[in-house]
């Protein structure tokens, strides 16, 4: 098939209005005889299941979590961006936009992309309106702050709990569609297959995971808002519960698989301790605003640190390589997260990582103490020649700030990072890549959309922070709801979708085989044993660099892992009661034929951008190099095994912006 | 280091449950708390044996999915984190560490130290938002300054993670804590002025139908919240409580 982006005609800024006055719309009578199942109740897919509701659809909403509030979205500190301009200091849709292309290194869809940036003051709009409580000026206003890879202040935020309120917020608005009876949610359920009838996607087959209870649930649309696939790689910032396992079953059933390879790997998380470590702490990008990184720039400097003999505080200022700030001028610490993460490896990988691993690196606030302690000294007429006061004065501001963080690290890591500068290593963080679908968020299957960070649409091939909890909320709210319609309105006569059908029942005994294969295997290595060894394959041959020697063994490994996982696994205990390995095991089969998928991809991708960084790709100073040739959406399309996947390309045009070299010097 | 673990064993809401012992070796101090129980979970299978069921997501503090209550604290002996967020520092070579569920009638016992706690959600539907329509359609959200005082107050409410440690750690089981948070975080903004007699009478009503006992000012539950949600919440429903039932 074919892949049409469905991109509206017209000037770029009149695109969204004029797809909105030309589609079909379903009358408010008709939308109570149409049922959408929405999968997923984190941004994206809990402000769609609500606003759904609210629009008269009758919606069944899903989640693995024993709430909708527990969606990993919760997760995200930092900030949610929105062109509002409310800093005077020169943002506009247009910049939002630009900004968003050229720090996915020119690999996203020009006019998702900018509709993304138009919807995106109104969020603002209606969290404020829900009540989600964002930091504040004293003169009772909303406040900004900065993130990567842009110049101007257009992030809003909740101190380092944003995606918790903004979740709380969309869990506020879903909470009052279940009360009115228009929501029905499923808690504690797990979706395991997509049904498929006629073409089109009339519904799921899910697992009670409580029960173990297989379920048939249909509906005239199913959407899934099921987050990124970052725990392929075992070890990520992603919630241990976070998996492709719907993403991938939608992808059997026939929709396309965009851009797998494109994985965003964190700058500032917490180094991994030890072989038991069972997830990775991200330290939000915000801290970039006042934090400092840095390596010693002498070798003996970095032995003395290692062997316990010197700290970090006790290194000269000119004995510092602050090396964002070196290498990156204009942008300095505030450099995307791919740049900045390649830029760490860079420095440890040369010998200069700063704990007994050699990977870490400083991330420093004394620098911010004093600028914000000196601030208050003068306000409040203080003397600001006293270190020791204005000191203590700035770590005051910067505990308003980002205290809960301070408070994370302290007790990871059992160092005080008021004291001592913080410790950090890149960790892999978000995927780019997703789910393909076209300009009305629906996938290569009629009548199945996909949402959020499970698509791959808006954030080509590297993210810019505080744009996840954007991307997610301004499909929930404001895109899917509209463009689900179109596609409904042929529906309005179908009736009630039967669960009794060859299709349901055929989903439903594939389901079955796989459980009972997996309880009935006992094999002699737990579901861990083979994730962990993935993640290993996964993070040594497809993480921060790449190179196609590698990526081929990748494949093989892989492929190989999967085949033993299915022989050899054991998973204790029965399908018919809360099974937390048997779920587990679900989910990670998945993950082996998805990074399988992921390898190929990376292999087929003969380039660099942004957080695919293949090593053959570089420029003389080691920076990413883009090939033109490339300048496409890699979608494939399932065939059995994952090396049998067939290539689909989506040609990206940009028409509004020039492709130039990406530059943050 | 080394220890042993009695955890409560239950397989299910209708079994009755008991204690189990549990010998763990070489402990990493560096671990967390849910880590150890990885590496027992890990050898139990290995054994052939049932892991130890226990509810957990993020792992780092803010999903409120975790849920131990550990030698009589929700939480266990360190301040202001969740489960996840323990580590084995906390603890000394030779420790005898007993792991429960979160107990309370309005929490049944799913499984091993999973318990139900869906009964937050249906307070929450009963009244925890405010209802304005997500369609985009509002006003400028500077078009309505607020204090920022109130506006942190407000904050510091919405920072419940609606764990239920408060609810674990009161003697009646209450979750006025809970239940207050979430309405002085409305109560504290004029966007939620509008429905402030309904939100607090539902909200009430549905914590009373779900088994919640009453608050007698003990204060336990906010010693033990992770997120450190202020006693004043409970007040400010209170006299929220008070002026609803007055308007009738």
């Amino acid at each position: 098939m074919a892949l049409d982006s469905k991109i509206p005609k017209g000037p770029l800024a009149d695109k969204w209005t004029n797809h909105k006055n030309n589609i079909n719309l379903v009358n408010p009578a008709n939308k109570r005889l149409i049922d959408v199942i929405v999968v997923g109740t984190g941004l994206a897919g809990g402000s769609a299941a609500a606003t759904l509701a609210e629009l008269g659809y009758n919606v069944k909403a899903f989640c693995f979590q024993d709430s909708p509030r527990r969606a990993h979205s919760i997760a995200a500190q930092g900030g949610i961006n929105a062109a509002k301009n409310y800093q005077g200091d020169g943002d506009s849709t247009y910049r939002l936009f630009y900004d968003t292309v050229k720090g996915g290194d020119y690999r996203s869809r020009e006019a998702n992309v900018y509709r993304l940036a138009e919807v995106s003051a109104n969020i603002i709009d209606q969290c404020v309106a829900q009540g989600v409580p964002f930091a504040r000026e004293y003169g009772g206003l909303l406040d900004n702050r900065s993130f990567g890879g842009v110049l101007v202040s257009r992030t809003f935020y909740a101190a380092g709990q944003t995606g918790q309120q903004l979740l709380l917020g969309a869990y506020s608005a879903l909470n009052r569609q279940i009360g009115r009876g228009k929501v029905k949610m499923y808690n504690r359920h797990e979706m395991l297959d997509v049904v498929v009838v006629d073409g089109k996607a009339r519904g799921i087959i899910t697992r009670n995971l409580v029960t173990g209870e297989i379920e048939r649930h249909s509906a005239h649309a199913v959407v899934l808002g099921t987050g990124g696939y970052g725990n392929v790689f075992f070890l990520s910032t992603n919630a241990m519960g976070s998996n492709v396992t719907a993403a991938w079953k939608a992808h059997k059933r026939g929709a396309y698989f965009a851009n797998p390879c494109y994985t965003q790997i964190h700058p500032t998380c917490i180094p991994v301790s030890g072989d038991h470590q069972s997830k990775l702490t991200l330290m939000s990008e915000s801290l970039r605003n006042d934090g400092r990184i840095w390596v010693p720039k002498h070798k003996k400097d970095v032995e003395a640190i290692r062997a316990g003999q010197l700290k970090p505080t006790q290194i000269a200022e000119e004995d510092r390589d602050y090396y964002l700030e070196r290498r990156y001028p204009a942008f300095g610490n505030l450099v995307p997260r791919d740049v900045a993460s390649r830029a760490a490896k860079e420095r440890c990988d040369a010998g200069y990582g700063v704990n007994a691993t050699g990977e870490a690196v400083y991330l420093d606030f004394a620098a911010a103490f004093m600028r914000y302690g000196k601030e208050v000294a003068h306000v409040r007429g203080l003397d600001e020649n006293d270190d020791a006061l204005v000191k203590k004065l700035g770590q005051e501001v910067v505990k308003t700030k980002y205290g809960n963080l301070f408070q994370m690290y302290e007790k990871i890591v059992d160092q005080n990072p008021y004291e001592t500068p913080m410790m950090i290593y890149p960790a892999v963080h978000y995927t780019m890549g997703g789910i393909w679908v076209d300009y009305n968020l629906q996938t290569t299957v009629p009548g199945l959309y996909c949402i959020g960070e499970a698509n791959f649409s808006d954030h080509g091939a590297n993210r810019l922070g505080a744009s996840a909890l954007m991307q997610g909320l301004a499909d929930g709210y404001f895109v899917l709801p509209y463009t689900i319609g179109d596609y409904l309105a042929d529906d309005i006569r179908t009736g009630p979708i039967s669960t009794d059908s060859p299709e349901f029942d055929e989903a439903e005994k594939s389901v079955r085989k796989n459980i009972e294969h997996l309880i009935n295997n006992n094999g002699t290595h737990s579901v861990d044993h083979f994730h962990k060894r993935l993640g290993k394959i996964m993070w040594n041959k497809c993480g921060m660099a790449r190179n196609a020697e590698d990526l081929k063994s990748a494949i093989n490994e892989i492929a190989e892992l999967r085949a033993e996982f299915w022989k050899d696994v054991r998973v204790p205990g029965t399908n018919d009661e809360f099974n937390e390995e048997l779920a587990k095991a679900l989910r990670v089969a998945d993950f082996l034929e998805l990074g399988e998928l992921f390898a190929k991809d990376a292999l087929l991708r003969e380039e660099s951008a942004g957080g695919h960084f293949r090593e053959e790709y570089q420029t003389a100073e080691g920076e990413a190099m883009r090939i033109k040739e490339f300048q496409y959406v890699a979608a494939w399309e399932y065939k059995g095994e994952p090396k049998d996947a067939v290539l689909h390309k989506e040609d990206l045009v940009y028409e509004n912006i020039e492709v130039k070299e990406r530059s943050y010097k | 280091m080394n220890l042993t673990l009695k955890i409560w064993r239950q397989k299910n809401a209708n079994d009755k449950g008991k204690m189990v012992d549990y010998p763990v070796t070489d402990v990493s101090p560096d671990m967390s708390f849910l880590e150890m129980l990885d590496v027992l979970n890990e050898s139990l299978v290995q054994k052939n044996e049932e892991p130890v069921a226990f509810d957990h997501d993020c792992r780092e503090g803010i999903c409120g999915m975790c849920s131990l209550y550990i030698n009589g604290e929700a939480h266990g002996p360190d301040r202001g984190i969740t489960t996840c967020q323990l580590h084995m520092r906390m603890f000394k070579d030779g420790d005898t560490i007993t792991i429960e569920p979160f107990r309370a009638t309005a929490f049944p016992v799913i499984k091993d130290l999973v318990v139900d706690r869906s009964a937050f959600d249906r307070i929450q539907h009963a009244g925890g938002f405010i209802s304005v329509n997500t369609s985009g359609n509002t006003i400028d959200a500077n078009a309505i300054p607020i204090n920022k005082h109130d506006a942190d107050e407000s904050f510091e409410a919405a920072m419940c993670i609606g764990c239920g440690a408060c609810v674990a750690s009161c003697k009646n089981s209450s979750a006025m804590l809970f239940v207050g948070a979430k309405v002085s975080q409305f109560a504290l903004l004029p966007q939620g002025q509008v429905e402030a007699t309904d939100r607090v009478l539902n909200m009430v009503k549905q914590m009373d139908e779900e088994g919640f006992g009453n608050c007698t000012n003990t204060g336990a539950c906010e010693v033990e919240c992770p997120k450190g949600i202020s006693l004043e919440n409970i007040a400010r429903m209170n006299r929220e409580y008070l002026k609803a039932s007055l308007k009738g």
